[in-house]
């Protein structure tokens, strides 16, 4: 053997040992978990041989309580390069099967480090989490790790895509990263995610709740809002990962690469599908699908406030973001929830150059104690924050009903809206036409012999003046009353029309949404 | 404002008792209680229009069991499990509030 092929052979047998994480007994625990290895799931995720692991041979510093003597391969982390769909995307993977996937000062640095490197290369950062938590007997440099993370997320944040994906506890400090970042992924039955796990409840609150029930993946799919996509199997959650890294670009400075320009391929005929009645719902997932290339639309948040539909299209081959009412749950209305879901896509649609399209048919927001209690007025703040905010192109549709509030809310013209479209079946007016009759004609109804026929008779009065496009159109806060038939062809002249689209706002540090 | 010394509780956080003061909202939260899957719960204050099925009825997950009017919008409401209707708590024309259980469903 050479002196070279014999320091080749080193090389292998000391990268063999990191590789092989936390040995046998514990991959085979892993495994019994329903859980793929760290490298397994990198390389799942990434373009095959694409991967290129950084920072295999670092040494973690923990010297008290007999840590000196422990070896943690990688220190409980893998992190390096790779590409999906030959674009490139920095990436690092916590190892369950190395002491927990604890997290200590090395082990955070190792993720710091690929995190700038995503930064300065301008390129998204992937994070599979699977950790136990702070490695405790490294004390505050523990604390210190996460808080560096915690750091480059926020400064990352709008710069370049952030992914987390949560593949195994996530719990207390742990859970900030991903709550950072701007899609988050579970998967059924192995993300777990909490700030106090649930034996501290018991002791504390006496509250009895499994971890699946407080922290499990449905729970952040579908209540809190926590997380973006739902899988029912590690191998779902990468396919869908891919996806997302398809409709969005690398950057802040880029747009994302159009595709091959497809016609909708949904049999649906867009005239049927919403109905004419207001009262009557339907999905206004199938509006969409007659409007965007494929019919393929790509939803976020599908679980959580599903009265309110966001996610990714693509129009002529070019990334749209879509927001749009959904009157098939809670009627449609606004409320905290769907008000910060809406209000948060709209952010990363303008941080990242993808242009909005909003399809509205809203009664309003939603009454009720809980939802002021809650505070429903700085949360439905922040989407009228979001969509003044935004300078990329922004496009409303309205169906039908764009009532009160919620009409300013859905992108109007007086939010900075660039095109605003109504169908002839749009109802724009200050409230719903009962309500409105109500108040408008109080006294005649209340003088009336029958006042439910002068109420109807009132209603039907007020239906003709108010509930349709026209008066808005009128003043001109409507550029066109348009045929259903006519969205997709409409919508792709105002993208082709607003691509070089330029709008400044004042020179200032930040601005204040209603957080 | 002055604080008497026996505003203060205790108060356990991570395994220590702190004494301190709670907050209206604190106390009044309400307790956590596990929903069951199979029964179907009204999500809005409104109206019950029309029940389409009866007491024994099977059901497939997903078919409609109820128009249940709130919102200015005729809401389909769907079983949410597979299964038999076990009861009906309310009738139709009848007025219901948030969260009021509406039917119940023994999965099957």
């Amino acid at each position: 053997m050479t002196g070279l092929s014999k320091n080749i052979q080193a090389l292998r047998e000391k990268k063999a040992v990191v590789e092989m994480g936390g040995g046998e007994a514990a991959i085979e625990k892993q495994v019994a978990m329903g859980k793929l290895t760290a490298r397994e799931r990198i390389l799942s995720l990434l373009d095959q041989g694409s991967f290129n692991e950084y920072d295999m041979f670092v040494k973690h510093d923990g010297r008290d309580f007999g840590m000196d003597k422990k070896e943690f391969p990688g220190d409980g982390v893998v992190t390096g390069t790779g590409t999906i769909f030959g674009a490139p995307v920095c990436i690092y993977a916590q190892d369950f099967t190395v002491a927990g996937g604890s997290l200590g000062l090395q082990h955070a640095r190792k993720i710091t480090k690929i995190m700038d490197h995503a930064l300065k290369m301008k390129c998204p950062i992937i994070g599979i989490n699977d950790s136990g938590g702070a490695r405790i007997q490294e004390g505050v440099q523990a604390l210190a790790g996460y808080g560096e993370i915690f750091y480059r997320n926020t400064i990352s944040s709008g710069v370049i895509p952030q992914i987390s994906l949560i593949l195994g506890p996530c719990a207390g400090g742990a859970v900030y990263s991903p709550a950072l970042t701007d899609f988050v992924f579970v998967v059924e039955n192995i993300s777990k995610m909490f700030i106090t796990g649930p034996n501290v409840i018991k002791t504390v609150l006496g509250e009895d709740i499994s971890m699946e029930d407080l922290g499990g993946a449905r729970v952040h799919a579908e209540i809190t809002g926590n997380a973006h996509f739902y899988a029912r199997s590690e191998m779902e959650c990468f396919d869908q990962v891919k996806r997302l890294v398809s409709f969005i670009p690398k950057n802040n400075m880029e747009r994302v690469k159009p595709v091959e320009p497809k016609e909708p391929s949904s049999k649906l005929n867009i005239e049927e599908v919403v109905p004419v009645d207001p009262k009557l719902p339907y999905d206004v997932r199938d509006v969409i699908k007659c409007i965007v290339d494929d019919s393929d639309f790509l939803e976020i948040q599908e679980l959580w406030a599903a009265n309110m539909v966001i996610g990714f299209g693509r129009m002529n081959g070019a990334t749209v973001g879509f927001v749009a009412n959904q009157p098939m749950v809670l009627a449609g209305v606004l409320d905290c929830d769907s008000s910060d879901k809406a209000a948060r896509f709209i952010r990363f649609c303008d941080s990242f150059n993808i242009p909005i399209i909003t399809l509205e048919d809203m009664p309003g927001y939603l009454p009720g104690v809980d939802q002021e209690h809650a505070g429903v007025i700085r949360h439905g703040a922040k989407v009228l924050y979001a969509y003044s905010e935004a300078t990329v192109p922004k496009i409303t549709v309205i169906l039908r009903k764009a009532y009160g509030g919620g009409y300013i809310a859905m992108n109007s013209r007086h939010l900075g809206a660039d095109f605003m479209l109504a169908w002839p079946t749009a109802e724009i007016a200050v409230m719903g036409p009962e309500g409105a009759a109500n108040i408008i004609f109080r006294k005649e109804i209340m003088e009336a012999e029958n006042q439910d026929a002068m109420r109807r008779e009132k209603v039907k009065e007020y239906i003709e003046k108010f509930a349709n496009p026209y008066v808005a159109a009128s003043k001109g806060f409507i550029d066109s009353v348009i045929e259903p038939k006519e969205t997709r062809s409409l919508l792709l002249h105002a993208l082709a029309l607003s691509a070089l689209k330029e709008e400044y706002r004042p020179a200032k540090k930040h601005g204040l949404p209603p957080f | 404002m002055v604080m008497e010394e026996n505003d203060y509780v205790d108060f356990v956080v991570t395994a220590r008792h702190y004494k301190t003061r709670l907050t209206k909202k604190y106390m009044n939260r309400p307790v956590w209680q596990k929903q069951l899957p199979e029964d179907v719960v009204s999500a809005l204050p409104g109206t019950v229009i029309r029940i389409m099925v009866k007491p024994g009825q099977q059901v497939e997950m997903g078919e409609l069991v109820m128009i249940h009017e709130a919102m200015k919008m005729l809401n389909r409401i769907v079983a949410p499990v597979t299964g038999v209707v076990k009861e009906i708590y309310v009738r139709e024309g009848d007025q219901v509030g948030k969260h009021h259980l509406m039917i119940k469903i023994e999965p099957k």
